[in-house]
């Protein structure tokens, strides 16, 4: 069973409803691995304090030119669509942060003159922490394109019996790259009009690649009712609402699970993965 | 005429609701909202779209079934997986080649080796953006097309727009809304930028990634200030902050204090500061007087 946690808002409580989630599947004797996908600013460590056992680059080919063999000829660079390679003077320089890695220019090379060499854009951290097992990709800070080391993330081979994958904000690229291939995902939002327009795009974004899904509202009662709305006109699941309690946003700004100051939420939790595990399999 | 840009590195923090006030405070300038993925600042300014244009993001390609004789060759050329092979016990009995357009990054590698020339390779619209007016404003936005890639290239032409109509118009300011995170469409809404306002929240997370982010502005060398948002949720936190910013010499532009009448003037389709007085928005005031001096 994978499980997707993904909104189109930022910051609506997307990390604490997939490492909530997690632990109370852990609690309830369960072998479940936690992905944070979100690899420009991973935050589950935070809050479930693993104890990282394994660390390992995350890396992407990029050409290297061997200027012994190279004739200038400047194939490589028409080749390329991404402007990532390019002849200068008696020289041919890569820009390896917009490669894409694509092989195109080591594909055409008439001179066999270039090969592809890994270069490191972030690392995977692996481990464990309250009884889940879990998995980070980092992005190196100044490297723009963060989808490879998603990719790496999500190619790994866990046998757990539950993945909770929590995904980057936003609808593009690194989202995608994120949820493709779950069983469900949560669509995490609040009642708030900034968070129902990023509700609507995070909707079209899962029906548009065809994954089952429903929504949770967090701090449900600081808005208005225009997100039940929505998701009644819309057909769409409503799977929790989690009013907003300031001791709970306290506890979060710590670090702290949400079960540490309301124990009524590792129930809640427990149930809410039980009624997607219902949703799926039926 | 100088570029601000208002980041957050975490999402959620309150950038776009500051960005909004900020619009209200500041004058002779253009908006830019650089968050193409879930664009909302033109959701409290009032805006009225007067003209809205195709972003090409980039290239794709297809394939035409007709020339296409099966034989598999594309499919070992593309790494990224984009191209799907259904064979004759699949798909009803007909085997097949397809693409899959939202793995597909336009590299035109398979379209180069296929020996039957049967992959298009075509430009893609892969969202739009539009100039608006507001009562504060004109207002440069988008919308990147769902699950498209390129939001980075979008941002590129968000701000050339700008810097157009700042000039035409002999603007002083350009006040950007940039996206969460520290990648792409981050790097592209910050480089060549005159100062960043980075907003956080006294939270683990929030202070996590604001050193990522502070990592990424001094990479680039672009003067930095801070602003506290929520600052009472955990005042101990709060003067971590301080302290870090201290550490790096940074100016902390504002304290802004944990309010519900931010979601108020959000649900009144308004910002912070003009809709009536509250502690927030005597903090907002102050961060921009603050703010003010620090760019000009
Ligand atoms: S295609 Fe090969 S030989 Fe030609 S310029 Fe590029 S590296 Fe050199
Ligand atoms: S690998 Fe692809 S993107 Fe990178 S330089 Fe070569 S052709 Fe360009
Ligand atoms: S290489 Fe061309 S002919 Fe061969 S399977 Fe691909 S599209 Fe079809
Ligand atoms: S253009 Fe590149 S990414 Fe797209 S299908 Fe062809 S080889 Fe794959």
């Amino acid at each position: 069973m994978k499980i997707a946690i993904a909104s189109g808002k930022g910051g609506t409580g997307k990390t604490t409803i997939a490492t909530n989630m997690a632990v109370a599947i852990a609690r309830e004797g369960r072998d479940v691995t936690y992905i944070d996908c979100d690899v420009e600013e991973p935050n589950g460590h935070i809050f479930l304090k693993p104890k990282i056992r394994e660390q390992y680059d995350a890396t992407v080919l990029v050409p290297h030119v061997d200027l012994n063999k190279c004739t200038l000829c400047g194939d490589c660079s028409a080749a390329c669509e991404f402007n990532a390679i390019a002849v200068l003077g008696k020289t041919v320089e890569v820009f390896p942060s917009i490669c894409h890695s694509c092989g195109g220019c080591s594909d055409v090379c008439p001179e066999n003159a270039i090969v592809d060499i890994p270069r490191t854009i972030g690392h995977i951290s692996h481990g464990d922490g309250m009884g889940v097992q879990f998995y980070e990709g980092r992005l190196n800070v100044g490297e723009a394109i963060s989808p490879p080391v998603t990719k790496a993330l999500r190619r790994l081979d866990t046998d757990s019996e539950v993945l909770i994958i929590d995904a980057p904000p936003g609808t593009s690229c690194p989202v995608i790259e994120a949820i493709s291939g779950t069983d469900y995902v949560i669509l995490v939002t609040e009642p708030t009009p900034f968070g129902l327009n990023d509700l609507k795009l995070a909707v079209g974004m899962v029906q548009e690649i065809g994954l089952p899904h429903g929504v949770v509202i967090n701090r449900s009662d600081i808005g208005d009712g225009k997100t039940e709305e929505f998701c009644h006109r819309q057909n769409l699941d409503i799977l929790m609402t989690i009013p907003f309690e300031r001791r709970v946003a306290e506890a979060y700004s710590r670090g702290e699970m949400m079960s540490d100051v309301n124990s009524e939420y590792e129930r809640r939790f427990w149930e809410l993965y039980c009624s997607i595990a219902e949703k799926v399999s039926s | 005429m100088t570029e601000l840009v208002v980041v957050s590195g975490k999402g959620g923090t309150g950038k776009t609701s500051l960005v909004g006030s900020l619009a209200a405070l500041s004058e002779n300038k253009v908006m830019v909202d650089c968050d193409v993925d879930a664009a909302d600042l033109h959701l409290i300014l009032n805006n009225r779209v007067q003209k809205t244009i195709e972003f090409i993001g980039g290239k794709g390609a297809s394939i035409v079934n007709e020339k296409c004789t099966n034989c598999g060759i594309c499919l070992d050329y593309c790494r990224f997986d984009a191209i799907k092979h259904e064979s004759h016990t699949e798909n009803g009995g007909e085997e097949r080649y397809w693409i899959d357009k939202h793995a597909c990054e336009g590299c035109a590698v398979c379209v180069r080796n296929c020996p039957e020339q049967a992959i298009d390779f075509n430009e893609i619209v892969s969202g739009e953006w539009y100039l608006s007016d507001t009562p504060y404003g004109p207002l440069v936005h988008a919308r990147l097309g769902i699950a498209q890639a390129n939001s980075g290239k979008l941002v590129s032409v968000l701000r050339k727009q700008a810097l157009l109509l700042a000039e035409q118009r002999e603007l002083d300011l350009i006040l950007i809304d940039g996206p969460p995170g520290i990648g792409c469409p981050v790097i592209a809404s910050i480089t060549g930028t005159g100062y960043v306002l980075v907003v956080t929240e006294p939270s683990m997370s929030a202070m996590h990634d604001m050193e990522r982010l502070l990592q990424l502005t001094a990479h680039f060398g672009i003067p930095t200030g801070i602003c506290i948002n929520k600052c009472d949720i955990n005042p101990e936190l709060s003067s971590q902050i301080e302290e870090k910013a201290r550490k790096l010499n940074l100016p902390v532009h504002g304290r802004i204090r944990h309010d519900e009448a931010v979601t108020r003037a959000q649900l009144n389709q308004k910002s912070v500061v003009e809709n009536g007085d509250s502690p927030a928005a005597r903090d907002i005031r102050a961060l921009w007087e603050g703010v003010k001096n620090a760019i000009s």
